[in-house]
Protein backbone atom coordinates (compact mmCIF):
# COMPACT_ATOMS: atom_id res chain seq x y z
CA UNK A 1 0.00 0.00 0.00
CA UNK A 2 1.15 3.41 -0.69
CA UNK A 3 2.06 5.72 2.51
CA UNK A 4 0.50 8.58 0.97
CA UNK A 5 -3.10 6.21 1.12
CA UNK A 6 -3.38 5.78 4.61
CA UNK A 7 -3.29 10.09 5.57
CA UNK A 8 -5.24 11.97 8.01
CA UNK A 9 -4.52 15.53 8.04
CA UNK A 10 -3.98 17.13 4.31
CA UNK A 11 -2.31 20.17 5.19
CA UNK A 12 -2.38 22.70 2.31
CA UNK A 13 0.05 25.49 2.81
CA UNK A 14 2.72 27.40 1.02
CA UNK A 15 4.79 29.17 4.20
CA UNK A 16 7.09 25.79 5.06
CA UNK A 17 7.73 27.71 8.47
CA UNK A 18 3.84 27.56 8.89
CA UNK A 19 3.87 23.87 7.68
CA UNK A 20 6.35 23.19 10.31
CA UNK A 21 4.76 25.05 12.95
CA UNK A 22 1.54 23.58 12.37
CA UNK A 23 2.79 20.05 12.79
CA UNK A 24 4.98 20.88 15.96
CA UNK A 25 1.37 22.50 17.36
CA UNK A 26 -0.33 19.10 16.35
CA UNK A 27 2.63 17.14 18.01
CA UNK A 28 2.43 18.88 20.99
CA UNK A 29 -0.76 17.46 21.71
CA UNK A 30 -0.42 14.02 20.89
CA UNK A 31 -1.83 14.10 17.47
CA UNK A 32 0.33 12.05 15.64
CA UNK A 33 -1.66 11.23 12.60
CA UNK A 34 -0.54 10.65 9.76
CA UNK A 35 -0.18 14.01 7.85
CA UNK A 36 1.02 15.25 4.93
CA UNK A 37 1.66 18.25 2.75
CA UNK A 38 0.78 20.03 -0.31
CA UNK A 39 2.42 23.38 -1.30
CA UNK A 40 -0.37 24.67 -3.72
CA UNK A 41 -3.98 24.42 -4.48
CA UNK A 42 -3.36 22.18 -7.51
CA UNK A 43 -1.58 19.61 -5.74
CA UNK A 44 -4.20 19.70 -2.96
CA UNK A 45 -6.78 18.51 -5.67
CA UNK A 46 -4.21 16.26 -7.84
CA UNK A 47 -3.73 14.48 -4.48
CA UNK A 48 -7.66 14.44 -2.97
CA UNK A 49 -8.38 13.11 -6.84
CA UNK A 50 -5.86 11.22 -7.40
CA UNK A 51 -4.28 12.53 -10.52
CA UNK A 52 -0.94 13.49 -11.96
CA UNK A 53 2.02 12.90 -9.69
CA UNK A 54 -0.65 11.28 -6.78
CA UNK A 55 -2.28 9.32 -9.78
CA UNK A 56 -1.34 6.11 -7.84
CA UNK A 57 -3.27 6.88 -4.77
CA UNK A 58 -6.17 5.12 -3.76
CA UNK A 59 -8.88 7.34 -4.10
CA UNK A 60 -11.70 5.74 -1.40
CA UNK A 61 -8.79 6.65 1.35
CA UNK A 62 -9.81 9.86 1.97
CA UNK A 63 -8.22 12.43 5.15
CA UNK A 64 -10.22 13.25 7.89
CA UNK A 65 -9.31 16.91 8.13
CA UNK A 66 -8.06 19.44 5.38
CA UNK A 67 -6.57 22.16 6.93
CA UNK A 68 -6.26 25.01 4.08
CA UNK A 69 -4.50 28.26 3.63
CA UNK A 70 -6.28 30.60 1.01
CA UNK A 71 -3.24 32.31 -0.67
CA UNK A 72 -1.87 29.78 -2.00
CA UNK A 73 0.65 29.35 -5.72
CA UNK A 74 -1.44 28.56 -8.80
CA UNK A 75 -4.90 27.85 -7.44
CA UNK A 76 -5.95 29.60 -4.57
CA UNK A 77 -7.46 27.92 -1.23
CA UNK A 78 -11.27 29.10 -2.19
CA UNK A 79 -11.00 27.58 -5.28
CA UNK A 80 -9.41 24.47 -4.05
CA UNK A 81 -12.70 24.58 -1.33
CA UNK A 82 -15.02 25.19 -4.45
CA UNK A 83 -14.08 21.95 -5.79
CA UNK A 84 -14.26 20.33 -3.25
CA UNK A 85 -17.39 20.91 -2.05
CA UNK A 86 -18.99 20.91 -5.12
CA UNK A 87 -18.29 16.97 -5.75
CA UNK A 88 -20.43 15.14 -3.76
CA UNK A 89 -17.45 12.33 -3.81
CA UNK A 90 -15.25 14.83 -1.78
CA UNK A 91 -18.24 16.93 0.10
CA UNK A 92 -18.22 15.32 3.29
CA UNK A 93 -14.34 15.69 4.17
CA UNK A 94 -14.05 18.51 7.07
CA UNK A 95 -12.15 21.67 5.89
CA UNK A 96 -10.78 23.61 8.36
CA UNK A 97 -9.50 27.07 6.56
CA UNK A 98 -6.62 28.62 8.24
CA UNK A 99 -5.46 31.44 6.91
CA UNK A 100 -3.70 35.38 8.13
CA UNK A 101 -6.66 37.01 6.26
CA UNK A 102 -9.39 38.42 8.59
CA UNK A 103 -11.06 40.37 5.44
CA UNK A 104 -14.99 39.68 5.75
CA UNK A 105 -15.47 38.62 2.06
CA UNK A 106 -12.76 35.32 2.49
CA UNK A 107 -14.87 34.59 5.87
CA UNK A 108 -17.52 35.14 3.98
CA UNK A 109 -17.00 33.36 0.56
CA UNK A 110 -15.25 30.23 2.97
CA UNK A 111 -18.47 29.60 4.54
CA UNK A 112 -20.41 30.24 1.52
CA UNK A 113 -18.55 27.68 -0.89
CA UNK A 114 -19.00 25.16 1.99
CA UNK A 115 -15.76 25.22 4.64
CA UNK A 116 -16.53 23.68 7.85
CA UNK A 117 -14.33 25.99 9.96
CA UNK A 118 -12.40 29.25 9.61
CA UNK A 119 -9.70 29.99 11.83
CA UNK A 120 -7.70 32.65 11.53
CA UNK A 121 -3.62 32.22 12.12
CA UNK A 122 -2.64 33.88 15.66
CA UNK A 123 0.47 36.28 14.88
CA UNK A 124 2.67 35.07 17.64
CA UNK A 125 4.51 31.55 17.76
CA UNK A 126 3.37 30.71 20.89
CA UNK A 127 -0.64 31.60 20.22
CA UNK A 128 -0.03 29.54 16.73
CA UNK A 129 0.85 26.72 18.25
CA UNK A 130 -1.74 26.71 21.23
CA UNK A 131 -4.72 26.96 17.91
CA UNK A 132 -3.37 24.21 15.89
CA UNK A 133 -3.28 21.65 18.76
CA UNK A 134 -7.11 23.20 19.69
CA UNK A 135 -7.65 22.56 15.64
CA UNK A 136 -6.55 19.28 16.09
CA UNK A 137 -7.45 18.17 19.04
CA UNK A 138 -11.27 19.26 18.14
CA UNK A 139 -11.22 17.89 14.84
CA UNK A 140 -9.43 14.37 14.91
CA UNK A 141 -10.47 13.50 18.63
CA UNK A 142 -14.19 14.95 19.14
CA UNK A 143 -15.46 15.48 16.15
CA UNK A 144 -16.63 12.29 13.82
CA UNK A 145 -15.36 12.23 10.67
CA UNK A 146 -17.25 11.00 7.90
CA UNK A 147 -14.79 7.93 6.62
CA UNK A 148 -13.59 5.63 9.62
CA UNK B 1 -18.42 36.96 22.26
CA UNK B 2 -20.36 36.45 25.63
CA UNK B 3 -23.67 38.31 24.45
CA UNK B 4 -23.97 35.71 21.76
CA UNK B 5 -26.71 33.12 22.15
CA UNK B 6 -25.93 29.06 21.84
CA UNK B 7 -29.36 27.40 19.95
CA UNK B 8 -29.91 23.39 21.50
CA UNK B 9 -31.93 21.63 19.91
CA UNK B 10 -32.43 18.53 22.07
CA UNK B 11 -35.49 17.01 23.56
CA UNK B 12 -33.79 15.01 26.34
CA UNK B 13 -34.03 16.67 29.61
CA UNK B 14 -31.08 15.48 30.86
CA UNK B 15 -28.94 15.85 27.76
CA UNK B 16 -29.94 19.68 28.43
CA UNK B 17 -28.85 19.42 31.52
CA UNK B 18 -25.60 17.81 31.25
CA UNK B 19 -24.71 19.98 27.92
CA UNK B 20 -25.47 23.63 30.49
CA UNK B 21 -23.91 22.20 33.53
CA UNK B 22 -20.46 21.25 31.08
CA UNK B 23 -20.44 25.30 29.51
CA UNK B 24 -21.10 26.46 32.93
CA UNK B 25 -18.55 24.37 34.37
CA UNK B 26 -16.11 25.75 31.79
CA UNK B 27 -17.06 29.35 32.26
CA UNK B 28 -19.15 29.57 29.05
CA UNK B 29 -21.55 31.64 30.35
CA UNK B 30 -23.60 32.17 26.90
CA UNK B 31 -27.65 31.93 26.95
CA UNK B 32 -28.65 28.95 25.83
CA UNK B 33 -31.93 28.76 24.05
CA UNK B 34 -33.28 25.21 24.42
CA UNK B 35 -35.70 23.64 21.60
CA UNK B 36 -37.15 20.70 22.62
CA UNK B 37 -38.21 19.71 19.31
CA UNK B 38 -37.26 20.82 15.24
CA UNK B 39 -40.15 22.95 14.65
CA UNK B 40 -38.99 25.31 17.69
CA UNK B 41 -35.46 26.04 16.99
CA UNK B 42 -36.67 26.60 13.36
CA UNK B 43 -39.41 28.93 15.19
CA UNK B 44 -36.46 30.37 17.05
CA UNK B 45 -34.40 31.03 13.61
CA UNK B 46 -37.21 32.57 11.93
CA UNK B 47 -38.64 34.54 14.40
CA UNK B 48 -42.03 32.39 14.23
CA UNK B 49 -44.72 30.49 16.22
CA UNK B 50 -43.43 31.57 20.32
CA UNK B 51 -40.80 33.24 19.04
CA UNK B 52 -42.89 35.82 17.17
CA UNK B 53 -41.22 38.89 16.20
CA UNK B 54 -37.81 38.38 17.07
CA UNK B 55 -35.15 40.16 15.71
CA UNK B 56 -33.98 37.29 13.40
CA UNK B 57 -31.10 39.33 12.31
CA UNK B 58 -29.69 38.18 15.42
CA UNK B 59 -28.45 34.85 14.81
CA UNK B 60 -27.30 32.48 17.83
CA UNK B 61 -23.26 31.81 17.23
CA UNK B 62 -23.62 28.04 16.97
CA UNK B 63 -26.78 25.80 16.56
CA UNK B 64 -26.24 22.50 18.19
CA UNK B 65 -28.20 20.03 17.08
CA UNK B 66 -29.50 16.86 17.94
CA UNK B 67 -31.04 14.12 14.83
CA UNK B 68 -33.86 12.43 16.65
CA UNK B 69 -36.09 15.22 17.13
CA UNK B 70 -39.77 15.28 17.56
CA UNK B 71 -42.01 16.80 14.80
CA UNK B 72 -39.20 18.14 12.29
CA UNK B 73 -35.99 16.36 12.83
CA UNK B 74 -32.58 17.09 12.80
CA UNK B 75 -31.17 16.69 9.09
CA UNK B 76 -34.61 18.35 8.05
CA UNK B 77 -34.07 20.96 10.36
CA UNK B 78 -30.33 21.23 8.83
CA UNK B 79 -31.80 21.52 5.35
CA UNK B 80 -33.93 24.47 5.97
CA UNK B 81 -31.57 26.08 7.95
CA UNK B 82 -29.18 25.85 4.42
CA UNK B 83 -31.84 27.07 2.41
CA UNK B 84 -32.71 30.21 4.65
CA UNK B 85 -30.94 33.40 3.19
CA UNK B 86 -30.68 34.32 7.16
CA UNK B 87 -29.10 31.43 8.68
CA UNK B 88 -27.37 29.66 5.63
CA UNK B 89 -23.90 29.96 6.74
CA UNK B 90 -24.54 29.45 10.60
CA UNK B 91 -22.15 26.94 12.35
CA UNK B 92 -24.06 24.18 12.76
CA UNK B 93 -22.64 20.87 15.07
CA UNK B 94 -24.68 17.85 15.11
CA UNK B 95 -24.65 16.41 18.49
CA UNK B 96 -26.17 12.83 18.69
CA UNK B 97 -25.90 9.68 20.12
CA UNK B 98 -26.51 7.91 16.38
CA UNK B 99 -23.18 6.46 14.98
CA UNK B 100 -24.78 5.45 12.22
CA UNK B 101 -22.16 5.95 9.24
CA UNK B 102 -24.93 7.32 7.03
CA UNK B 103 -26.20 9.57 9.36
CA UNK B 104 -22.68 10.99 9.67
CA UNK B 105 -22.62 11.36 6.05
CA UNK B 106 -25.61 12.83 5.55
CA UNK B 107 -25.23 15.27 8.47
CA UNK B 108 -22.21 16.53 6.44
CA UNK B 109 -23.69 16.70 2.86
CA UNK B 110 -26.36 18.56 3.80
CA UNK B 111 -23.82 21.20 5.33
CA UNK B 112 -23.20 20.04 9.15
CA UNK B 113 -20.10 21.66 9.91
CA UNK B 114 -18.94 19.04 12.59
CA UNK B 115 -20.47 15.92 13.88
CA UNK B 116 -19.99 15.05 17.62
CA UNK B 117 -21.41 11.69 18.98
CA UNK B 118 -22.53 12.09 22.44
CA UNK B 119 -20.32 9.96 24.54
CA UNK B 120 -21.87 7.50 26.88
CA UNK B 121 -19.49 8.35 29.83
CA UNK B 122 -20.42 11.44 31.71
CA UNK B 123 -16.73 12.77 32.26
CA UNK B 124 -16.24 12.18 28.43
CA UNK B 125 -19.38 13.95 27.75
CA UNK B 126 -18.23 16.97 29.39
CA UNK B 127 -14.88 16.83 27.69
CA UNK B 128 -16.45 16.81 24.34
CA UNK B 129 -18.81 19.87 25.75
CA UNK B 130 -16.15 21.96 26.20
CA UNK B 131 -13.91 20.97 23.43
CA UNK B 132 -17.15 21.86 21.16
CA UNK B 133 -18.05 25.14 23.33
CA UNK B 134 -14.78 26.45 23.50
CA UNK B 135 -13.85 25.24 19.64
CA UNK B 136 -17.18 27.55 18.07
CA UNK B 137 -17.01 29.63 20.44
CA UNK B 138 -13.74 31.26 20.86
CA UNK B 139 -10.94 29.92 18.83
CA UNK B 140 -13.58 29.66 15.26
CA UNK B 141 -14.09 32.97 13.10
CA UNK B 142 -17.66 33.25 12.23
CA UNK B 143 -19.43 34.11 9.39
CA UNK B 144 -20.25 37.44 9.30
CA UNK B 145 -23.44 38.54 10.69
CA UNK B 146 -25.86 39.97 8.10
CA UNK B 147 -26.72 43.51 9.03
CA UNK B 148 -30.82 44.75 8.64
CA UNK B 149 -29.57 47.62 5.67
CA UNK B 150 -27.96 44.49 3.61
CA UNK B 151 -31.60 43.24 3.62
Amino acid sequence: MNRLDVIDILLVEDNPQDAELTIRGLRRRNINNPLHVVEDGAEALDFIFCRGAHGGRDFSKLPKLILLDLKLPKMDGLEVLKALKLDERTRAIPVAVVSSSQETPDIQTAYALGANSYVVKPAGFDAFLEAVGNLGFYWLLVNQPPVK
Amino acid sequence: MKDKVILLAEDNPDDVELTIRAFRKNHISNEVIVAKDGAEALAYLHGTGMYAGRDITVIPVVVLLDLKLPKIDGLEVLKVIRQNEFTKLLPVVILTSSAEQQDVINGYNLGANSYIRKPVDFEQFTEAIKSLGLYWLVWNEPPPTKRKSEG
